[in-house]
């Protein structure tokens, strides 16, 4: 019964991304702020819904859903929408919400297609570490995303500025500084998260197997990213790389996580190959 | 049906010295209201008079066949109060009737007939008009409404076209490509290279966004300080503008000079100092002034003047096509006017308040006697007969009333109240 409901909600969580990008597409063409306001409630309410669902999974099983790939798709999208809404509530940036809609659609959309392998309960699963490490490299790789998302707005922008056509998107966006300092925030933000994620899995590794670090491919490809996104840091801080060169970095960083996320596993396996089953 | 006319000049009709003797200040504006509001031929009127136009709209009375002595009228009271012979201006002049006057104005109103089309001053300049014509009470129900209608039709067409969307002037085009560059000029510390006449009119609109500093570099350095002053601004000295770089974000260059004031190679290091913070240079000095391969430094930003004409330019054919959306709405709003003024004719009211007083009567009747069966025949049309004759003599004294046109008073001002009285619906709305 729970089971079902939980299904249901997320069928309708899905059904809500979907129209939200039909309300940010709307919101890109005709600069209506009713699309706008429209996308972004549709967005809210499917995060809501999409956590009534996941509760109510956890609730009726006993267990977080993130046993297969399915699920982890679902808990990556469950937690780029939170952090859209958190940046959207912050920064104002309007536009940004036609690029997380995409991608919630996207993600959802692979959700929908791709069989619900079955779960294996597996006891190793569960506990603080564990959670802890699932929610903050979840939620810091989203807050990448969207830095990826505000690098591809800035580098739009500025090529038309720099080869003076304004066109299109001149209107539409905001200005080169005010997108490199949302970039900036959702970068730092996420690069905070994803360390403590990082070091929370360490933990838990430490707690379950005995030892730290133990050369699975998922562990190395997730430290060459997160070295990646300091270098990107460091040299923002120290070598000025602000502007379309960081907004580069950031798309080509979020690339690097999309295959950490899924790449890494299917290619090659390692323990954390349950996930994407 | 009431007529309405329109005589004016604008900008396409009249140059600029015929334009200027014939505009009306505040006072003088004030005076041919006092003059349009005296004339018995006149019912309603009021007056606009920009740098750009000079307009009189008015309705005259239609019971006597003054229309055409009227516009005589008003040509004679402008020669007379602008001490101007007729033939002097007459040309000039362009005299709308009915459907091209309601047009006129709502053109006007849109911006559609200015000289930079899309320009936003104009509508509160008309509202201004508008204003004044009320409280001097020269305008009525029908300029009322006629003025309304011109305000939302301009609305509208700002909301649904983008006809004030781009920046067609060289300064404004500047500076919204600074706002798309910066997030808040106000923040930001502007570099004047050259003091002259250019760089002080760049400034004076670069103020009105209110930056935080603004630094001048010149030849001269007594100039420089000059303007520095005038601004509240900072005065350095022309060898020293590589340093000044570090600080400024914004730089205003137009210097006389034959050569680049500021090269690639000057400003590659200075970039370095500054930790690669954006900078936008604006070179409106013709020979240039800014090397334009500093644009290939990142995040530096290089538009001369041709860059900006460039946009303004493309923004202006952009603005024509979007001129033609907005004829379309402005063709409906006339028509629907048109269509409210009709219904202000005396017999469609006449007819609209008899058909609503029978069809209460019927619903009543059949209502009442849907319930006494008991009823001959010869009852039922009695009470008929008796409800009719009661509606009828009761509309019969309004209906005498607005039928007894003349004696100089407003009928429109009658027929829109009997119908809103009576709530007859109202041709023409939204």
């Amino acid at each position: 019964m729970s089971v079902q409901m939980s299904d249901v909600l997320l069928k309708i969580a899905t059904l809500l991304y979907f129209s939200s990008m039909a309300g940010y597409t709307g919101f890109l063409f005709t600069q209506k702020k009713l699309y706008q306001k429209t996308g972004l409630f549709l967005i809210a309410s499917a995060v809501l819904l999409h956590f009534i669902s996941m509760a109510v999974y956890t609730l009726s099983h006993r267990y977080f859903p993130i046993q297969n790939l399915s699920q982890s798709f679902s808990v990556s999208a469950f937690a780029l929408g939170c952090m859209f809404l958190f940046f959207q509530y912050k920064s104002d940036l309007k536009i940004l919400g036609v690029f997380a809609s995409a991608l919630l659609s996207v993600i959802m959309g692979i959700v929908l297609l791709i069989p619900e392998a079955p779960v294996e309960k597996n006891e190793i699963f569960k506990g603080f570490w564990f959670y802890s490490h699932i929610l903050l490299v979840f939620m810091g790789e989203a807050a990448l995303a969207l830095a990826c998302g505000t690098g591809i707005l800035y580098l739009l922008q500025e090529k038309g500025i720099k080869t003076k056509t304004p066109g299109f998107f001149f209107k539409r966006l905001p200005s080169l500084d005010f997108l490199d300092d949302v970039g900036y925030t959702c970068l730092t933000t996420g690069f905070a998260l994803l360390t403590i994620g990082l070091v929370t899995g360490f933990i838990y590794a430490k707690v379950i197997w005995g030892r730290f670090w133990s050369w699975d491919p998922k562990e190395v490809a997730s430290a060459g990213t997160w070295l990646i996104y300091a270098a990107l840091l460091h040299l923002r801080f120290y070598s000025g790389w602000r502007g379309q060169k960081s907004a580069i970095m950031t798309i080509i960083g979020f690339f690097i996580i999309i295959f950490t996320f899924i790449g890494v596993n299917i290619l090659i396996g390692g323990h954390h190959d349950t996930f994407t089953k | 049906m009431p007529d309405i006319i329109l005589i004016g000049l604008n900008h396409k009709t009249a140059p600029v010295e015929l334009r200027e003797k014939l505009s009306f200040t505040g006072e003088e504006t004030l005076a041919a209201l006092e003059f349009l509001k005296k004339d018995q031929g006149i019912r309603e009127g009021l007056m606009v008079s920009t740098c750009n136009r000079t307009e009189i709209v008015f309705i005259p009375e239609t019971d006597n066949q003054t229309e055409k002595d009227m516009t005589g009228k008003i040509i004679e009271f402008i020669s007379r109060h602008k001490d101007i012979d007729i033939p002097q201006f007459k040309s000039a002049l362009y005299i709308h009737e009915g459907d091209n006057a309601i047009r006129h104005l709502f053109r006007v109103a849109s911006s559609l007939d200015s000289m930079v089309v899309g320009e936003p001053q104009i509508l509160g300049q008309i509202k201004q008009a508008y204003r004044i014509a009320v409280e001097n009470g020269s305008s009525g129900v029908l300029l009322n409404r006629l003025m309304h209608k011109s305000f939302s039709i301009a609305k509208k067409v700002r909301r649904e076209t983008g006809i004030g969307d781009n920046a067609v002037s060289i300064s404004y085009a500047a500076i919204e490509l600074a706002h798309k560059i910066f997030t808040d000029l106000s923040e930001k510390s502007v570099l004047l290279l050259g003091a002259g006449e250019m760089a002080e009119l760049a400034v004076e609109h670069l103020l009105s966004n209110k930056v935080k500093e603004i630094v001048v570099a010149n030849r001269t350095f007594k100039n420089a300080v000059a303007l520095a002053e005038k601004f509240n601004g900072k005065a350095v000295k022309f060898e020293e503008r590589e340093d000044a770089l570090i600080h400024a974000d914004i730089i205003i260059s137009s210097t006389g000079a034959t050569d680049y004031v500021l090269t690639h190679d000057q400003v590659r290091p200075a970039m370095k100092k500054r930790n690669h913070r954006t900078l936008f240079f604006i070179d409106i000095a013709v020979p240039r002034d800014i090397d334009p391969k500093i644009n290939s430094i990142s995040n530096a930003y290089v538009y001369d003047i041709d860059d900006l004409k460039n946009i303004v330019e493309s923004n202006i054919e952009q603005r024509g096509k979007e001129t033609v959306k907005a004829e379309r709405l402005i063709d409906e709003a006339v028509l629907k006017f048109q269509k409210w003024l009709e219904s202000l004719a005396i017999v469609p009211t006449i007819k609209a308040l008899n058909d609503k007083m029978t069809s209460i009567v019927e619903m009543e009747c059949k209502k009442t006697l849907a319930g006494m069966k008991h009823l001959t025949k010869e009852d039922i049309e009695a009470i008929q007969r008796m409800t009719q004759a009661i509606a009828s003599r009761t509309i019969h004294d309004p209906i005498r009333f607005l039928r007894n046109t003349g004696d100089h008073r407003d009928d429109s001002l009658y027929l829109n109240v009997t119908r809103q009285l009576f709530n007859l619906g109202d041709i023409g709305e939204e």
